[in-house]
Order: structure tokens, then C-alpha cells, then sequence
């Protein structure tokens, strides 16, 4: 008896490390049906956890798009596959599925991540593979600047580039908003210290100073607590008239919550990471009046994006496309496109250099995308610097104003 | 305005929630000398159980007013029966081996379970949305409270009031004692000690569960990995009261609790430490009051000093 509970035990043990394990891994087998060259596009993004709503909106966007591409037979010679890896937006994990992507040899091209983070955890492991990562989601300035980029803009990583733009332009661009159009002159500034969220913050802050606007006080946060109540009772007591939060929705949904409900008459302004409808959800009514920037203009406005969406409703995909499923589609279109531009230079075939010629040729893509114009600059950013305000009115997020950012 | 009395009640309020999640490390550390480290995890299932009786039990559109003790009685139900069988299956087995082989266990428990609502609870992969009380806010002088904190300020004294019953007046309590003290001689005079063992889980779970819907009408969420970080939070407070004492779970996650809050009000305030202000550095502040409490009081705030036994 014993012994047999015993090996029950080890049983759910091992099952416990199953199931961290889990995923879903495709053995890579060289060719296709037709005699094809695969090549696989990488996603790596949270697919677990409180990120997961926006990481498999955007496995889904690249899945949509190397369908496309194997449908249309974009690239003649060159079937496309994805392969998924979970970061579960931590560092450590992404830099592992980095080693695992730059190992296996069939990779030309990898989307991700969502988190900026995990972003600077990847950067160099591709890079000294020459290997492409194009994120659709990373904003922090760094990863493309230099950490010094305030002062001197240096790109760190050849290999790196970026479809979504950068804090630098997001926070500033929420700033004029808010000081401008919403007229609103007292600010709480809260951050969650990730790379990201401060970042975003950092930006913001310097731009509202610099119109006039008054910072009546700053608080950081652990994201992972859900208590937040003796920050809403200190943001209360500062008399402030809109909370700035350079974070991601998990924490700013509740934070948001919990400040309204302590009394405060504010409205919650955050980045990108906060235009989602989980946002809604977890924010609950007390949300209407609150704005979200988003990088480039509505989705469902593009006259770009309207095949998107609907090829990504057509294929049935469980989950929506979420903030940056527009974007997930560009970039991995971006690596089709010049997965396209150096097999054609090469006669047809893939090179054996491939991955290498793929940044090379990345540099120079240019097409019509889901966002608009798809081009990266001399640093790898998106030429692409249009920005959105969100407002939530009657629990959904509506466009109130687009623009191209200007100083 | 003056927001000191507004911060002392949100750290009372986390406080009685640590509290409620405490009980269950200290009864179940206080009979076995096991820190069951899966308790924060049967807190999350506690408020997975209630979650489920209001999405697939009741019909659509049940009042809070019916629902409510419903919802309760599913979570501690759960939660009991997962706390009870990890006692039965995880712990028992180990029972008498070397005191690493069941924490381990404990630890692997506590992924299992993790993982196991993860994959199984419906879209459990994000935050669920938990019914919310459609009360307050009320003003009471400068202090507001929340609808959601009604609950916990009802539930937490009344469920140390009948723990504290049970354990003093029933025969199963005083049995319970009986076994904390010496639980082979316990033993000796008919006490089961395997029911007392059993029973201790269950008490635990139950309470977790409690402190699991009050969580839930707080933050108006729940998620699978709720229990990691309040469990942890909830064994510092069993710690800090001195484990093993069932009143001392409850004075430990109040401290704790309005430590929490304090050093995120005040000390950024302090000249100088502006930088180690904050909700981000409130932990470590808990901490560092952790330490200086150990420090001075070894078997902490209301712990009994007892020799380690051979």
C-alpha cells in the first residue's frame, strides 16, 4: 500500500513536470511535399500566464501570415512553418528559447517577443548567430538606440529590428495628449521597473514637465502584488487628475480599479500595453475616461488591415489578434519578404549563408502591410510613427485621435 | 487630508486576508512540522471552487445575496477536499521520513497544482473575472471602504471566533492540542492521530477557501497564480505571530499587513529614502520587520518557546 501511494506521488511529480514542459514542438524534417525548401519562422512570445491573451494574438498573426505565404506561394521554392515557443514573459526563459531557435538549423527568421525585457535578454544571442529577431511589441528605446540614447543614438544589434515604435515616441506623444487636448495639469506618474514600463514612464514624464505639466508624485510597483490600495489611498490624497502608468494591463487593470475606487477622481493613462479588453474587464466600469496610446493608427480603420482581418476571422483562430496581432503579421511578412528578396537574388534557391543575407535584406524590405508602409530605419526601428489615443467609452476602446508624432 | 486612518484599514484588510491563509501553515506546522507549502495553492483552488459554482452551478443572474454562502460552501468545499487528499496521498505516505522528503513533496505539490488549474479550468491561461458585491462605497470619516472588504471584515473575526471554539471546547480541538504537544503519547491515550492530522488540513483549507472569495469579491479577479505569492506572504505572517499558534497567524498577517501599507505610504517620505519608497519596496520593508521580530523574539509575536525535538 504504501508503496504503491508512494509511486502515485512520483506520479504527479513527474506529471508537474510535464506539464511545465509542455508546448508544442514540431520535429523539423528538411523538405516539403513538393520538393520544397522549408524554412521555419520562429514566434516567441507569453503564451502562458496573465501576457498569454496578447501572446497568442500575435502566434496567431504569424501563423496567418506563413499561411498565407505557403498559400499564395509568395516565395517560389520555399515552404513556410511556424514554431512556437512560450516565454512566459521572463528573461531567462526567453533567452532559452533563443538558444533553442539559433540551434535549430532550418530557422531563418524569429518574431518576438512582447516583452521588452525579455527582448534584451534575446538580442544578442541572434545576433551572434545572424539571425533576424523582429519584434512586433518591444518599445523600449534601448534595444535599437543604445542604452545611451538620450545622448547618442548607437544601434547595439545588426540583427534586431522592430515593427512597433518606440516609448520614446509613445510617451511623449501621451504627454501632449493629455497636457493639450484632455487638458489635464496634475499628473501621478506609477511604473512597474520593468525595462518596459519604466521606460515608457521616464518619457512621458520628461515630455509633461517640459509642456508646463505638474508631476504631484511617483510611486513603483510590484506587478505581481494585486493589492494596490495604499497606493490608490497616496494617489487620492495628491489631488492629481490623471495616473500615468508605464505598465502592462495584469497590474494596471486592477491598479486602476483599486485608485477609483478609493475616491479618486482621475482618469488612467497608460501605453500600449494597456489598449486590450482584458484592460476593461479587469478595470471594470470605473474605466470609461481612461486612455491607452497605441503605435500606429486603428486596425479596423486601415483600409491596409481590412484582408487581415478578415483572413484572421475566416481562419477561426479562438483567440483575438489583441494589440499586436497587426504588427506580428508584419514582421513575419517582413522575414518572408526578404526570405523572398535573397532566394531570387540567388537564383531561386535558398542560400547557404541564408540566415545571414536574411538581415542584410532585411534592412531594405519595404511593403504595404497591415500597418501601413513597413520599412526600418538605419537603427532597425519602424519607419512607421504613427500613433493612436485610446479612450474607453461604454466599456471598448475607441480611436479619438491619430497623428504622426512630431516634437 | 490626513490619509493615515485610510492606510492603517487597507493594511488591516490585507492583513485579515493574510490572516485567514495563515491558519492553515500554522495548524497544519503545529501537528506535523510540515510546512505545507501547497497551502497557497488549495487558497487558489478555494477560489476556483467558488468561481465555479457561480459560472456553471447557478443559473445566470443569481443575486450575490443567494450566491454568496453557495459560493463559499463550493470553494471550502474544494479546497478542502484537495487539501485533504494532498494529506492523504502527498503527505501521509512520507509520514516519519526525513523532514526534506515531505517538503519537497510539498513544493512539487504546489507546481502541480499550478499547472493542473492552468491546463484543465476553463481559460484559466488569463485572470477570470470574479462576481463582485454591488455595495458601497462607504464613507466612515476620512476612511472609505469598498463593497468587496465588507465581506472580509465580517468573515475574519468570525472565523477565528470559531476556530477558536473548536479548538478550546470540542474533543476533536482539544484533541488536536493534544496532539501538537506530543502526538505519540496522544496516540497512547486513544486519540487518533491520523483523523487529528486529516482534520487540521481540512480546518486549514476551509479558511483558506474563505480568505480565497474574499479575495476574489476584493479584486474582482482570480487566477492560477494567485496562491504563489499571498501563500508565501501567509506563511511569513504564520512566522511572524509564531507558528504554531493559531492566534498568532492572525496577529502576524495584521502586522505584516499594515507594515505593508505603512512603508508604502510614509517611508519614501522620510528624508533620504526616497529611493527605498514605495509599494515596490514594501516587501522589503515586511521583511526587514520579519527579521527584527526574529531577531528579538525567536518564536515570534506570540509563539511559544519549545525545545526542538529530538
Amino acid at each position: 500500500m504504501r508503496q504503491r501511494l508512494l509511486a502515485l506521488t512520483a506520479t504527479l511529480a513527474v506529471g508537474a513536470l510535464t506539464l511545465t514542459a509542455c508546448g508544442s514542438r514540431d520535429e523539423g524534417n528538411k523538405g516539403g511535399s513538393d520538393g520544397d525548401t522549408k524554412v521555419v519562422i520562429g514566434l516567441d512570445a507569453p503564451l502562458t500566464g496573465d501576457l498569454s491573451a496578447l501572446g497568442l494574438g500575435m502566434k496567431n498573426s504569424v501563423d496567418l501570415a506563413v499561411k498565407t505565404a505557403n498559400k499564395e506561394k509568395y516565395v517560389k521554392g520555399v515552404t513556410f512553418e511556424l514554431k512556437a515557443l512560450d516565454d512566459q514573459a521572463q528573461p531567462t526563459s526567453g533567452q532559452q528559447n533563443a538558444t533553442t531557435f539559433v540551434g535549430q538549423e532550418d530557422v531563418i527568421g524569429v518574431v518576438g517577443p512582447l516583452n521588452s525585457s525579455v527582448g534584451e535578454a534575446m538580442q544578442k544571442v541572434f545576433n551572434d548567430a545572424n539571425t533576424a529577431l523582429v519584434s512586433p511589441a518591444n518599445t523600449n528605446p534601448s534595444l535599437t538606440q543604445g542604452l545611451n540614447w538620450q545622448k547618442e543614438k548607437k544601434r547595439p544589434f545588426a540583427s534586431y529590428f522592430r515593427t512597433a515604435t518606440t516609448d520614446a515616441i509613445q510617451g511623449p506623444f501621451a504627454a501632449q495628449y493629455v497636457y493639450n487636448e484632455a487638458k489635464l495639469t496634475k499628473a501621478f506618474i506609477i511604473d512597474d521597473k520593468k525595462t518596459y514600463g519604466a521606460g515608457l514612464a521616464a518619457t512621458f514624464k520628461g515630455e509633461y514637465e517640459k509642456l508646463g505639466g505638474k508631476v504631484v508624485g511617483t510611486e513603483h510597483i510590484n506587478p505581481e502584488a494585486k493589492d494596490f490600495a495604499a497606493v490608490a489611498t497616496k494617489v487620492k490624497s495628491s489631488g492629481a487628475q490623471v495616473v500615468f502608468y508605464g505598465g502592462e494591463y495584469p497590474a494596471g487593470g486592477p491598479l486602476s480599479k483599486q485608485i477609483k475606487a478609493a475616491g479618486a477622481d482621475v482618469a488612467f493613462v497608460g501605453g500600449d500595453a494597456l489598449k486590450s479588453p482584458e484592460y476593461i474587464k479587469l478595470a471594470g466600469k470605473s474605466s470609461e475616461g481612461d486612455f491607452a496610446t497605441l503605435v500606429g493608427s486603428e486596425l479596423e480603420k486601415l483600409d491596409s488591415a481590412k484582408e487581415f482581418i478578415a483572413n484572421y476571422q475566416a481562419e477561426g483562430y479562438k483567440d483575438a489578434y489583441e494589440a499586436y496581432g497587426g504588427y506580428s503579421y508584419d514582421a513575419a511578412w517582413s522575414i518572408i519578404e526578404a526570405v523572398k528578396a535573397v532566394t531570387e537574388k540567388n537564383d531561386g534557391k535558398l542560400p547557404e549563408d541564408a540566415r545571414k543575407q536574411v538581415v542584410e535584406a532585411l534592412q531594405g524590405v519595404s511593403f504595404e502591410g497591415v500597418s501601413g508602409t513597413v520599412s526600418f530605419d538605419e537603427f532597425g526601428d519602424t519607419t512607421n510613427k504613427q500613433l493612436t489615443v485610446y479612450e474607453v467609452k461604454n466599456g471598448e476602446h475607441v480611436a479619438v485621435k491619430s497623428g504622426t508624432f512630431t516634437d | 487630508m490626513n490619509e493615515l486612518p485610510q492606510q492603517l484599514v487597507n493594511g488591516l484588510l490585507l492583513g485579515a486576508m493574510y490572516g485567514l491563509v495563515a491558519i492553515g501553515y500554522t495548524m497544519v506546522y503545529g501537528i506535523v512540522q510540515l510546512i505545507n507549502f501547497a497551502h497557497g495553492e488549495i487558497f487558489m483552488i478555494g477560489g476556483f471552487g467558488a468561481l465555479t459554482v457561480y459560472l456553471y452551478v447557478l443559473p445566470d443572474g443569481t443575486g450575490m445575496a443567494i450566491a454568496l454562502p453557495l459560493m463559499i460552501v463550493g470553494g471550502v468545499i474544494a479546497a478542502v477536499l484537495v487539501g485533504v487528499g494532498a494529506e492523504r496521498l502527498a503527505y501521509r505516505p512520507l509520514r516519519g521520513a526525513p523532514r526534506l522528503a515531505p517538503l519537497i513533496t510539498a513544493i512539487g505539490l504546489s507546481i502541480a497544482l499550478q499547472q493542473a488549474v492552468w491546463a484543465w479550468y476553463p481559460d484559466a491561461t488569463k485572470s477570470l473575472t470574479f462576481p463582485e458585491l454591488d455595495l458601497g462605497p462607504f464613507e466612515i470619516g476620512s476612511v472609505t471602504l469598498q463593497g468587496g472588504d465588507i465581506f472580509l471584515i465580517a468573515a475574519a473575526p468570525i472565523c477565528m471566533v470559531i476556530l477558536g471554539w473548536f479548538v478550546m471546547k470540542t474533543r476533536t480541538g482539544r484533541g488536536m492540542q493534544a496532539t501538537a504537544q506530543d502526538p505519540d503519547t496522544a496516540k497512547l491515550m486513544g486519540i487518533n492521530t491520523d483523523r487529528i492530522i486529516m482534520v487540521a488540513f481540512a480546518l486549514g483549507a476551509a479558511f483558506a477557501a474563505v480568505g480565497a472569495v474574499a479575495y476574489g469579491l476584493k479584486y474582482g479577479e482570480v487566477n492560477f497564480k494567485m496562491g504563489f505569492l499571498l501563500g508565501l506572504k501567509a506563511f511569513t505572517a504564520a512566522v511572524l505571530g509564531g507558528i504554531g499558534n493559531i492566534y498568532g497567524a492572525m496577529i502576524g498577517g495584521l502586522v505584516l499587513g499594515v507594515a505593508e501599507a505603512i512603508s508604502t505610504a510614509y517611508i519614501a517620505e522620510v528624508p533620504g529614502m526616497q529611493q527605498l519608497g514605495g509599494q515596490s519596496w514594501s516587501d522589503v520593508w515586511a521583511f526587514v520587520l520579519l527579521i527584527l521580530v526574529l531577531l528579538l523574539r525567536p518564536q515570534g509575536l506570540l509563539g511559544e518557546r519549545v525545545a526542538d525535538r529530538a
